[in-house]
């Protein structure tokens, strides 16, 4: 990082910004933090639905034309039903989570995704169609090329642009304020558990932000460097998720008293080694297999130990976690390196496709990291990999938090009124447990494989419920118990220890009087992976290690109050880091509770090696003691909604 | 691999109401030196090669050089995104080239009308489950 620098070069420094801070309050009535798929979708359903009268805002920490996880762009839609049933998807979506999701959720998810792929495509999303001369839509009846059997290819490298044109007309300019970083959610100060806005700062002037809000939805995306990444030097930028995705969802939903959901589970992605590009389109579109050193199917080599977990690795597809479950297996063997057989497939590929195909087939392959991992094209490039001639390797990566992919991370919301079960339905879909906040994507736990389309059909189902949330109680007027200097203090405090202590040191990193949040991530990414089983154990932990694991934890957090900012930079990183460590919390106070192994592959309890079905097919949640800070963990009943036989 | 400014091709987006790259860059990046008038990428290590601010820059004076803990020298990948397409030059380390074109959008830049062919919508379906494009469906609900 650059230090000692003046206000001309860079981002603006801490002496600047206390010297001169304005504060802006805004009132608003729905509250959308963060503009990704789920914010986009949130920001196109709310407006349609809000009368008149009713102020809708979105909050951005970045620009939302490149935000979010889709701020590259995509190669697949990944949740696009077309023939198949919601029912199917359920079913598909719980064997891959290993039995424990919420099935309203995802079945209220497949029932409506399809009808925003259409929204994509008549905003200008090109979308690969069977037929190359077929001009119709997907609604009008044209059939995609189907990767595998939910996903669809795109031209998706401006995916994200144009989502982001419809939810910036939809919601209009003024409504949008971008480079406004969200630190803390407000509760009311009159209502017991009721949401009234959040705070947050500019990244481009000295200015603090308080927005009061009838209602909050908050799409802030899933977590990354929480755990230590393989690549050490520059290249710990090329993480699988965006890595702009700080855990602030679920770190600011569990300190305003939101209960969460399934934190123990992560996702550990297998991918193209070091560049992480995508696998899916190799698998299914291509049919390669990854093999070997010796050029076995690992996943054959392995069956038995796959089909130890019924029913989830009987499946005609076992679940992602039994994958890598085989590989670590066999890597433990002895048998890596592993490779994408790319060479194999393009072979039978070539003996069978028509002339023209063959040419198309090269470049779908490489559109397929242009428009998602261009990091991954540069990988071939700089390897001198030619797909035809070289096999890629593949490798399992650092763990990740989420719930629109294949995890399952996120809060505990109210279901869709006409599917839920009574026990999941407090009135309004997507609502968490605090009244007034609602989440979507990311956000909303025990469900996943909602990816882009899913995750902004979420954030409409969401939106909309949020709408009614605030029209149903119209006297509502949010009371924030503190004074706004407080606030801005609470916000700028890594920047008043930086100013006050800069001067004692000669050198501004090295400091006794305070850690750089640099030095914070650092210290949570060794923690997390020497303790929670990151890759340096082969994912493997127990009760003895996380317990020790807490306990350097539990100091590292109580050290967060001790991060200095030199600039507006830097202040983001440590409100980003400190949310961080609180999904770093959440996550092994999880894994300790639930004493079984529900991930293999993702992760091992060695003291609790056995899928246990009888004492653990439930939800762990979790909530925070609001009298003592604490978080508490219990079990909630899993039910069953869709029979899987 | 962190995206890199080539100083002698960087006008710091002088005749322009923002700077590009600072303007779009998803991790908050790129930064402009007012002194210099050139701008930089300031955290190179939390770069995750998404070419927003290659592909965004008006003088086409950002690159990106590989990750240099795993990736060998001498390859590059530069992407020239125009309104409907973007074409991409692939120069790998032996020197070969590869020249990719694909579509991005069917719709002109600012085009998308957000609500076009979607109905009014009918305060009395705030109740139900609907979504805004979806007046006249019969939502389904799980069969058992």
């Amino acid at each position: 990082m650059v230090e000692q620098r003046s206000s001309m070069t860079g981002s603006m420094i801490s002496a600047d910004v206390l010297n001169s801070y304005k504060i802006e309050e805004i009132s608003t009535d729905l509250l959308i933090v963060g503009g990704g798929m789920a914010g986009c979708g949130a920001a196109f359903e709310a407006k349609r639905w809000a009368p008149k009268n009713m102020k809708i805002t979105l909050v951005e920490k970045a620009a939302i034309e490149r935000s979010g996880a889709v701020a590259m762009g995509l190669s697949a839609i990944n949740t696009y039903l077309g023939e198949n049933k919601p029912e199917d998807y359920v079913k598909m979506v719980t064997n891959d989570l290993m039995g424990i999701t919420r099935e309203d959720l995802i079945y209220d998810v497949g029932r409506h995704v399809d009808g925003s792929v259409h929204l994509f495509e008549k905003w200008g999303l090109p979308i690969f169609k069977e037929d190359e001369e077929d001009t119709r839509s997907l609604e009008e009846g044209a059939k995609p090329v189907r990767a595998g059997k939910w996903q669809i290819m795109i031209h998706g490298e401006s995916y994200k642009v144009i989502v982001a044109e419809a939810a910036r007309k939809a919601l209009g300019e003024e409504n949008i304020y971008e480079r406004i970083f969200i630190i803390r959610l407000l509760t009311d100060e009159k209502h017991e558990n009721r949401i009234a806005g959040a705070i947050g700062f500019s990244l481009r002037e000295a200015k603090i932000y308080i927005f009061k809000a009838k209602a909050v939805l908050i799409s802030c995306g899933g977590a990354v460097n929480v755990f230590r990444p393989r690549s050490q030097a520059e290249g710990m930028g090329r993480t699988w998720y965006a890595l702009w995705s700080a855990g602030s969802t679920y770190s600011m939903a569990f300190d305003v008293g939101a209960e969460m959901t399934t934190m123990e589970n992560r996702f550990v992605p297998n991918r193209f080694k070091d560049g992480y590009g995508p696998v899916g389109a190799w698998f299914t579109l291509f049919k390669a297999r990854v093999l070997n050193a010796y050029g076995e199917d690992y996943m054959q080599k392995w069956e038995s130990i796959v089909k130890d977990y019924p029913p989830y690795g009987l499946a005609a597809v076992p679940a992602t976690c039994l994958w890598n479950h085989a590989m670590l297996k066999d890597w433990l063997e002895g048998n890596g390196p592993f490779y994408m057989n790319t060479t194999g497939a393009m072979k039978k590929l070539f003996e069978t496709l028509p002339e023209k195909k063959k040419k198309a087939l090269e470049s779908d392959a490489w559109e397929d990291f242009l428009d998602m991992t261009c990091a991954q094209a540069g990988v071939w490039a700089a390897m001198d990999i030619d797909p035809r001639e070289t096999d890629s390797e593949v490798m399992p990566t650092e763990p990740y938090f989420l719930g629109s992919h294949a995890g399952a991370c996120g809060m505990w919301v109210s279901g869709p009124p006409d599917i839920a079960p009574k026990e999941w339905n407090w009135g309004y879909n997507r609502m968490t447990t605090v009244n007034g906040l609602f989440t979507a994507g990311d956000g909303v736990g025990a469900s996943g494989h909602k990816f882009s389309s899913g995750s902004f059909t979420e954030g409409r189902i969401s939106a909309k419920s949020a709408v009614k949330f605030i029209s149903d109680d119209p006297g509502f007027i949010p009371t924030i118990h503190t004074d706004n200097k407080t606030l801005a203090e609470e916000i700028y405090a890594p920047m008043i220890r930086y100013e006050q202590y800069k001067g004692y040191s000669t050198e501004p990193n090295i400091n006794p009087n305070y850690i750089k949040p640099r030095l914070y991530m650092f210290r949570l990414n060794k923690i997390m992976d020497e303790y929670v089983a990151g890759t340096s154990t082969f994912y493997r932990t127990s009760e003895k290690m996380l317990l020790k694991g807490l306990e350097l934890l539990n100091k590292l957090r109580e050290d967060a109050k001790n991060m200095a900012a030199s600039d507006l930079h830097e202040l983001m990183r440590a409100w980003e880091n400190y949310h961080r460590s609180t999904v770093g919390m959440l996550h092994l106070r999880h894994i300790l509770f639930r004493e079984e192994t529900r991930y293999p592959g993702f992760y091992y309890r060695m003291d609790h090696l056995k899928l246990d079905e009888e004492n653990w097919k439930v939800f762990v949640n979790s909530k925070k003691n609001k009298a003592t800070g604490e978080i508490e963990l219990f079990k909630k009943p899993w039910i069953e909604i869709i029979p899987k036989t | 691999m962190p995206s890199f400014v080539i100083a002698e091709k960087c006008d710091g987006c002088k005749g322009r109401d923002k700077t590009a790259c600072q303007y779009i860059c998803p991790n908050d990046l790129m930064v402009l030196n007012k002194e210099t008038m050139k701008a930089y990428n300031q955290e190179p290590d939390q770069c995750w090669e998404c070419y927003n601010c290659v592909k965004i820059c008006p003088q086409s004076a950002i690159e990106v050089r590989p990750y240099q803990d795993f990736a060998p020298m001498g390859s590059s990948i530069i992407p020239l995104r125009g309104s409907d397409s973007i074409m991409w030059t692939i120069k790998f380390r032996n020197g070969k080239i590869k020249r990719f074109k694909y579509p991005t959008r069917t719709t002109p830049e600012g085009g998308v009308d957000p609500y076009q062919g979607v109905p009014e919508s009918n305060p009395a379906n705030l109740k139900s489950e609907m979504l805004c494009n979806e007046a006249g469906k019969t939502l389904t609900v799980p069969q058992k």
